[in-house]
């Protein structure tokens, strides 16, 4: 099956000189969730922004369901539903006005049941007749989504949706998503978050430095990279790692006061248990402990930062 | 054609205008009345004719063109300039429509705006002052091109502009004081040399003119020279947005 995206050789240079995006090859899947991660500045809204036609590319093309987004931009464009990452909205214009303004901008005869579907999936039916300005960041958010949902697009680019938002609109915003997907919408996200690209994703694609640098099924990578850290806060310094616990992945940091034990979060087991009794055999007191789970983003720019350290 | 596009832009912009009529319409037809008033009714009184036209007539051509170059440039101006500024422009480039359509959008609205301020402060005029129109379709020309004509400079200006004082700066800086040396008070026949040759280098003076030929078939310049004037700054216009378009600048990275 053709992919509803193709993007080849994609670069952009800037008139500054700087080079946001370097020759980016990639294909993504009609029907897909695909999670595109990569530390700020690495490229990642410029590539969005191309696809989506406000950002001119250097080089190379990018097709959206075989068609050029320059060449035939009419038909490609009205494909294509955008959510950027800021909340840019008319602050004056009502929820109802700014929804129904993306839709007739998008070429859309007025459909006033189908907005009312959208407003009330999005909980802003109650909302429809206040102005931007008066809502709070996660009703303008949703708006967002409304606003690019509004003319029906197949495909779906969602910029750091879930970024300052509650836990209970990301819960919202991913159910959202899969609902979409089930009706055939293909949605690509850029996210800083393990969980959202873990619970989300089909596929993950990591840029960095304008590099496309690796793109990978989620499964496969979150056995890869879903590791986890333990810190252990001791109650005395150690002026070295005991060596009866070799066994463990532990390091010594903080001048002795703490202990960092790295394992895996999908094993069946993780180690904790046995960890802690060893260290209370050796008389080890701890004062504190807190776990923390690594995003993507952080392994990815420790995976490609290492080469360079050491080379 | 995305029709439903068009339509989406021009009525966003008049739904603006609808927002802040104090500001955007009545504010001008006030601010002319008081023209109308002071140069027209009360000073114009006690002045002679000039062409065989009461002062007070004599100046309604040029204060109209001085509302409708500003009210057209700022409309158009701020139409653009804002989605800019707050990043809402976003939704316009992302969308399935042509630079055509963008302006027919922006431009048409602000041309528009224009046009409904001109013709209350034909009609508040009246008020105030006798006059008479000799050439109504071409007064209606003339008021058609200059409204879309400075709606595109306007267009330009926004996208030119990076702030707010840029936004303002032609307008007040160049604009009014070209209109208030143009001919708006008085004839430029009525200068001395070298102002007189030098005025003709103003553009505002052939649009002032060809309106007032409009209204009382005087001018001091012929309508031809008047009507070529204002289409060669349209044909300016045009090329100066079909390169924005074509290059991005300013607007699209």
């Amino acid at each position: 099956m053709q992919p509803i995206i193709q993007i080849q050789g994609v670069g952009k240079t800037y008139d500054s000189g700087f080079s946001a995006l370097k020759s980016i090859d990639l294909e993504i899947r009609r029907g897909e969730i695909f999670a595109l991660l990569g530390p700020n500045g690495a490229g990642k809204t410029t590539l969005i922004s191309i696809i989506c036609g406000i950002v001119n590319a250097s080089a190379g093309r990018v097709l959206a369901d075989g068609m050029d987004i320059v060449q035939d931009y009419r038909q490609a464009r009205s494909l294509i539903g955008l959510v950027p990452q800021e909340l840019t909205t008319d602050a004056f214009e009502t929820v109802w006005d700014t929804v129904s303004f993306s839709r007739g901008l998008f070429g859309k005869p007025a459909d006033p049941a189908y907005i009312e579907k959208v407003l009330r999936q999005l909980s802003l039916w109650d909302k429809r007749n206040a102005k931007m300005l008066a809502l709070s960041g996660g009703m303008k958010r949703r708006v967002m989504i409304a606003k690019a949902l509004s003319h029906e697009p197949s495909i779906l680019f969602l910029d750091e949706p879930t970024a300052g938002v509650d836990v209970e609109l990301r819960r919202d915003m991913w159910e959202m998503v899969r609902g979409l997907r089930e009706n055939g919408v293909t949605v690509i996200l850029t996210t800083h978050y393990i969980e959202e690209a873990e619970e989300m994703a089909d596929r993950i694609g990591v840029i960095n430095r304008g590099e496309l640098i690796l793109v990978e099924e989620k499964e496969m990578l979150m056995q890869q990279l879903g590791q986890k850290q333990l810190y252990l806060m001791l109650q005395t310094p150690l002026d070295a790692l005991p060596a009866s616990l070799g066994q463990y992945n532990l390091s010594l940091n903080d001048e002795g006061t703490q202990l960092t034990y790295t394992f895996d979060a999908h094993h069946e087991t993780s180690g904790i248990a046995e960890l802690l009794r060893s260290l209370s055999e050796l008389g080890i007191d701890l004062k504190d402990l807190q776990s923390k789970q690594s995003s993507l983003e952080e392994i990815f720019v420790s995976l490609v930062h290492r080469p360079e350290e050491s080379a | 054609m995305n029709l439903n596009g068009v339509r989406a832009i021009y009525t966003f912009e008049m739904n603006r205008t609808r927002r802040t009529l104090m500001q955007s319409v009545i504010s001008p037809v006030l601010s002319t009345s008081l023209y109308f008033i002071v140069f027209g009714t009360a000073i114009g009184s006690r002045m002679g004719e000039i062409d065989g036209v009461s002062y007070g007539a004599f100046i309604i051509p040029g204060l109209l063109m001085l509302s409708l170059l500003s009210e057209s440039i700022s409309n158009a101006s701020f139409g653009i300039f804002f989605p800019k500024f707050s990043g809402t422009i976003y939704e316009v480039l992302s969308a399935p429509v042509s630079p055509f359509e963008i302006l027919a959008g922006y431009v048409g609205a602000a041309a528009t705006k224009s046009l409904i301020i001109g013709t209350l402060i034909l009609v508040t005029a009246r008020l105030f002052v006798d006059y008479s129109i000799a050439h109504p379709v071409w007064m209606l020309a003339f008021l058609l091109l200059t409204a879309l004509t400075f709606s595109l400079f306007g267009f330009i200006i926004g996208v030119w502009a990076n702030d707010f004082q840029q936004l303002q700066v032609i307008p007040l800086m160049v604009i009014t004081p070209l209109t208030f040396l143009g001919g708006a008070f008085y004839s430029i026949n009525m200068l001395p040399e070298p102002w007189q040759t030098l005025t003709l280098f103003n553009p505002v003076v052939y649009l002032i003119n060809g309106f007032r030929w409009a209204f009382y078939g005087v001018a001091d310049v012929h309508m031809g020279v008047s009507l070529g004037m204002t289409l060669v700054f349209l044909l300016i216009c045009i090329a100066t947005v079909w390169w924005i378009f074509r290059t991005g600048y300013r607007i699209k990275p």
